[in-house]
């Protein structure tokens, strides 16, 4: 098993025979995984489209410069940004097949992520206890379904975190569990490209 | 293979992407929340220019795509959601601009 079969850059073509079966259908399901995610990409465009034509139909009610705290929103994106900076340590240490600093880093994109997930919870608390929750107006809807499908994407990705962090004590840096790192590499990083168009689409231009 | 690097990923890629991302946000948020004189053009540019170099970013240094023949299938697969993507909400949109401009 070579580092260069775990990438997301291991292609299905005939190069990666040379590893061997396992490189194969490792880097098979790494690609697969890859496909997973450009699929969710899709539904996350028809969020974001649905946004955009309902962004400004407030119903009389709260706009987003009234509600959004940009200063706020920072905060959580530094959170996220972070936390995909820490992820990219946890798989520079597997590769040099240190464990333990596999773990330490994963428990680190834990803390942020879950601050994160808290941060936006309590956002979410705020604003429907003022009464401005998604029943509110076509805005508030669409802005709940949008922000709220990506927190709980996050949220999903913290028991995966959790999941690994338990696999790497249990199994140790296995070939699968090195590939299930991987793919959720792929899949915590793909969350902060989304959360790029989120704070751009949804709270930049929605307090403008 | 292209074990340099830009396969697995290097310390210097991860930090060169994390500090390009945080400049790009950081922009972005100030040109927004400190621009009240600036130009509305200048902003809404500002920031939709900072997303896409961002996600760039994003893709080449924390998910390493490149032109390299490893990476091919992988970006073929984007570049074609991208287009659908495009299709979903380019087409939304313009149907319903269309809708309500006849509506009025």
């Amino acid at each position: 098993m070579t580092t260069e079969t775990m990438t997301l850059n291991a292609s299905i073509d005939a190069s990666t025979g040379a590893d061997g079966e396992h490189g194969d259908s490792t880097a098979l399901s790494i690609f697969g995984f890859w496909l997973y995610i450009l699929s969710d990409l899709v539904l996350f465009a028809t969020l974001f489209a649905t946004y955009v034509v309902l962004g400004r139909n407030y119903a009389g009610g709260p706009t987003g410069k009234e509600l959004f705290d940009l200063p706020y929103v920072l905060g959580e994106t530094m959170l996220l940004l972070v936390s995909s900076a820490t992820y990219g340590l946890a798989v520079l240490a597997m590769h040099r097949q240190r464990r333990d600093r596999v773990l330490a880093w994963l428990f680190v994109t834990l803390l942020l992520g879950a601050a994160f997930v808290f941060m936006e919870i309590s956002e979410f608390r705020h604003l429907i206890l003022d009464g401005h929750g998604p029943g509110r107006s076509a805005f508030l809807s669409a802005f709940f379904t949008l922000v709220g499908t990506h927190g709980a994407h996050v949220s999903a990705g913290l028991i995966w975190i959790a999941v690994m962090m338990g696999q790497l004590v249990t199994k140790g840096l296995t070939p699968p569990v090195q590939c299930r790192l991987m793919q959720l590499s792929i899949f915590w990083h793909f969350l902060d490209i989304v959360w790029v168009g989120v704070f751009t689409i949804v709270y930049l231009m929605g307090v403008m | 293979m292209n074990s340099g690097g830009a396969g697995t990923g290097s310390l210097k890629s991860y930090t060169i992407g994390f500090l390009l991302s945080v400049m790009l946000t950081v922009f972005a948020f100030a040109v927004v929340i400190k621009g009240a004189a600036l130009p509305r053009w200048f902003v809404w540019t500002g920031i939709g220019f900072a997303a896409v170099v961002q996600i760039l970013v994003h893709l080449h240094y924390f998910l390493h795509l490149d032109s390299s023949s490893e990476a091919r299938w992988n970006v073929l697969a984007l570049i074609f959601t991208v287009l659908i993507m495009i299709l979903f909400v380019g087409g939304t949109l313009w149907i319903m601009y269309d809708l309500n401009v006849r509506m009025m």
